[in-house]
Formats: C-alpha cells, sequence, structure tokens
C-alpha cells in the first residue's frame, strides 16, 4: 500500500495532465487548472517543510554548541524577522517588509551574484589550456566573446562585435538547439517512465 | 544618509570582503542572507498561495475541493515522523505525476519540434547565399552525433562527433565568455553603487 498508493496517484494525474492536451473542452480546461492550481498550493507546504526543517537543524546545532553558533543564530533572526515585518506592517510599497527587501535582500543577492565573476575567472584562468584543439577553440571562443561585449571591442576591431555576434547567433545556437533538442527526447522519456512507474526514485528517502 | 542606503552599504562591503579571504564578517552577512531569503519565499508563498489560493477561495468562497490539495499539503508534514513518512508520498507522486504529464507535449513541442524547425534555414535567401543555415544545420547534426552513443563513433560516425564537440566547444567559451560578463556587468553595478550612492566619491 505504502508504494502502490503513490504509484496510481502518479500514474492518474500523470495521464489526466497528458491527454488534456489534446482537448479543449471546458471541463478538461477546469481540471487542468483545478490540478495546477493544487500542485501550487501542495509546492507552497513542500517549502514550509523545507523551512521546519531548516529551523530544526539550525537549533539542533545551536543546542550542540557548535563554533558556528553564532552563524546560526544569525539565519534563524533573519528568517524571523521577514515574516515579522509582514506581519506587523503588511507587504504594500514603503513597507519595513519591503524596505527589508530593497535594502538588505536585493544588494547581498547581486553582491554575491557579482562574486562569481571572479570565481569563474579565477578558475578559467587556471584550468584553460590550449593544450588540443578542441581547448583552443573554447580558448579563442571564450576571449572573442569576452572582449567582444565590452565598448573597447569596437576601438580594437569594428568587426570584434559583430564576429561576438554571428558566434552567437549560428555556430553556437546550433549547438544549444541540439542540447535542447536532447533536454526534450530525454525529459519526454524521463516523464513517461515516471509515469508508468518505472522511474521511482521519488519513493525512496523517507 | 538614508538609512536604507547605509545597511545596503555595509552588507555589500560585508560580501565584499570575501574578495580578501574567508572571515566571519562574510560569514554573518552570508548567513544574514540565507535567513533573509528563507524569511523571504515564506512570507511570498504564504499570501499567493496558502492565503489567495488556499483560506480564502475554502473559507469565504466555499470552494470545498480545496480540502484536498490542503489534506495533501499537510500531508508533507508526515516527514517529520518515521512511522508516517511513506504518507508524504502521496503527494510529492501527485506533483510528480501532474508535471511529467505537462511535461511531455510542452517538451515535444518547445524543446524538440520548435528547436528542429528553427535549425532548418533557407540556404538562398533573396536572391543571396546564406552561409549561415548550412553552418547551423551541420552544427546541430554534427552535435546530435556526439550525444548518439548506440553506435561507436568510429568513420563517418566519428568524424561526425569529433566535429560536434568542436561545435559543444564554440557553445561553452561563448556561455562562458556571456556569463562572465553579465557577472562582471552586475559588479559594476555594485561598484557603482558603492562610490556613488554610499561613499559620495562620484557625483
Amino acid at each position: 500500500m505504502r508504494t502502490k498508493i503513490p504509484l496510481v496517484v502518479c500514474l492518474a494525474f500523470g495521464v489526466i495532465m497528458f491527454a488534456q492536451y489534446f482537448s479543449n473542452h471546458t471541463i478538461a480546461r477546469a481540471v487542468y487548472n483545478n490540478i495546477l492550481e493544487w500542485w501550487q498550493i501542495i509546492f507552497a507546504f513542500t517549502l514550509f517543510v523545507g523551512v521546519a526543517a531548516f529551523i530544526k537543524n539550525n537549533l539542533k546545532s545551536i543546542s550542540r554548541g557548535k563554533k558556528d553558533t553564532p552563524y546560526k543564530i544569525v539565519s534563524l533572526i533573519g528568517l524571523a524577522l521577514m515574516p515579522l515585518l509582514a506581519i506587523i506592517g503588511g507587504t504594500r510599497i514603503g513597507s519595513p517588509f519591503l524596505w527589508s527587501f530593497e535594502n538588505m535582500l536585493a544588494p547581498m543577492q547581486a553582491t554575491v551574484f557579482s562574486l562569481l565573476a571572479f570565481f569563474v575567472a579565477s578558475a578559467s584562468f587556471r584550468g584553460f589550456r590550449a593544450r588540443t584543439v578542441s581547448a583552443t577553440i573554447l580558448l579563442l571562443t571564450a576571449l572573442i566573446v569576452l572582449i567582444g561585449r565590452i565598448p573597447l571591442a569596437e576601438m580594437i576591431s569594428e568587426s570584434l562585435p559583430k564576429t561576438t555576434f554571428w558566434i552567437q547567433s549560428y555556430p553556437s545556437m546550433a549547438a544549444r538547439r541540439a542540447i535542447l533538442i536532447g533536454i526534450g527526447l530525454g525529459s519526454m522519456t524521463t516523464a513517461l517512465r515516471v509515469i508508468l512507474g518505472i522511474e521511482r526514485t521519488y519513493l525512496r528517502g523517507e | 544618509m538614508d538609512i536604507g542606503i547605509l545597511v545596503a552599504g555595509i552588507l555589500t562591503l560585508a560580501v565584499f570582503s570575501f574578495l580578501y579571504k574567508d572571515n566571519p564578517v562574510y560569514k554573518a552577512a552570508e548567513s544574514w542572507l540565507i535567513g533573509l531569503s528563507v524569511g523571504y519565499a515564506l512570507v511570498i508563498f504564504w499570501q499567493t498561495t496558502i492565503i489567495d489560493l488556499l483560506l480564502v477561495p475554502l473559507f469565504s468562497e466555499g470552494r470545498l475541493i480545496l480540502i484536498i490539495p490542503f489534506l495533501l499539503g499537510l500531508m508533507m508534514f508526515s516527514r517529520f515522523s518515521k512511522k508516517t513518512s511513506w504518507l508524504s508520498r502521496i503527494p510529492i507522486a501527485l506533483m510528480i505525476g501532474a508535471g511529467a504529464g505537462v511535461a511531455i507535449p510542452a517538451m515535444l513541442y518547445a524543446r524538440t519540434l520548435k528547436q528542429m524547425s528553427a535549425s532548418v534555414m533557407p540556404i538562398i535567401e533573396n536572391g543571396s547565399l546564406n552561409i549561415e543555415a548550412p553552418v547551423v544545420a551541420l552544427g546541430v547534426i554534427s552535435t546530435l552525433a556526439y550525444f548518439y552513443f548506440s553506435r561507436e563513433h568510429k568513420g563517418v560516425m566519428g568524424s561526425t562527433a569529433r566535429l560536434g564537440t568542436y561545435f559543444l566547444m564554440i557553445f561553452f567559451g561563448a556561455t562562458f565568455g556571456y556569463t562572465v560578463m553579465s557577472r562582471m556587468s552586475t559588479f559594476i553595478g555594485r561598484v557603482d553603487f558603492l562610490l556613488t550612492d554610499f561613499l559620495h566619491l562620484i557625483k
């Protein structure tokens, strides 16, 4: 029963959602929209489970008095702060909640995002070596695109930005399309395996 | 100075301090970011999903059918008990099954058929040769040949697959360059904020 019920649920909802694609009937549309709504609601609950697990693990770590306890406390304060501000002042424009988003969360996210430029650049500096034909092509393309996307590129050569655009639009796009076709075919077969109950990885790890 | 700019500036500097080395200020800022992000997601999902899609329609509009996803959602919490954790498989199965059902036609259309049709371009356009058409066709076919493992990469298949790796290298190089430049533009944005709004060094 512990395995059969989930398999039946998966098959039933998989078939319903797949079949609705071929019908424009009002009932089919209503069923589709309802299930999508259910999906969103359950997804929100999975997030709450994640938050509960986050709190549980942090509290466990704090109670053990490990070295990183102050950071765990900071995380938990941050977690508590946002809902608290939302309860006190709502989430409208000008509310403390939105102020925290604009002046704390967004700047930090952008800064962490920008830090990756240094990590990627330093990793590539250590890793990029033109030892083979493939590696040389990779290196040259990266260099052309890197230089071609800055204003200085036009000063070096007028054709550099055009070459960058051509590389990104045609040979690079061709490989990208092939990868996307592969992803599409792979996703379809995996989805079919999941619906038919051949792929059951999600039933593990209770 | 505006208190918001002051806070944003201090937090930006705290994150940038990692460029020197891993330090307690960065770790605190990182933990603060994690906490705020989780809290923010919690509020947004509570408001846009639980209130708007569940509680208001269920209690104000009387849409009793929503009790089903409500109960299924609550079943997710059974994961915290070893005895009842199997119950959480049911809502997971619904999400995975429904997602897979939607994915089959969507993937077939957007990822496969659309990409295939976009790969076929006219060789002669407005009376002139379109050199990009064979480049794209060759690139798609050779890259697909590289990922085709049901036949040994020997002879014509081997040469085509090797050509495919060259196209893949062009793709990886271009993607790398593009990614670095997009991160760089964000970095410039943050430095501009620090020098202009926070430190007032640039007017």
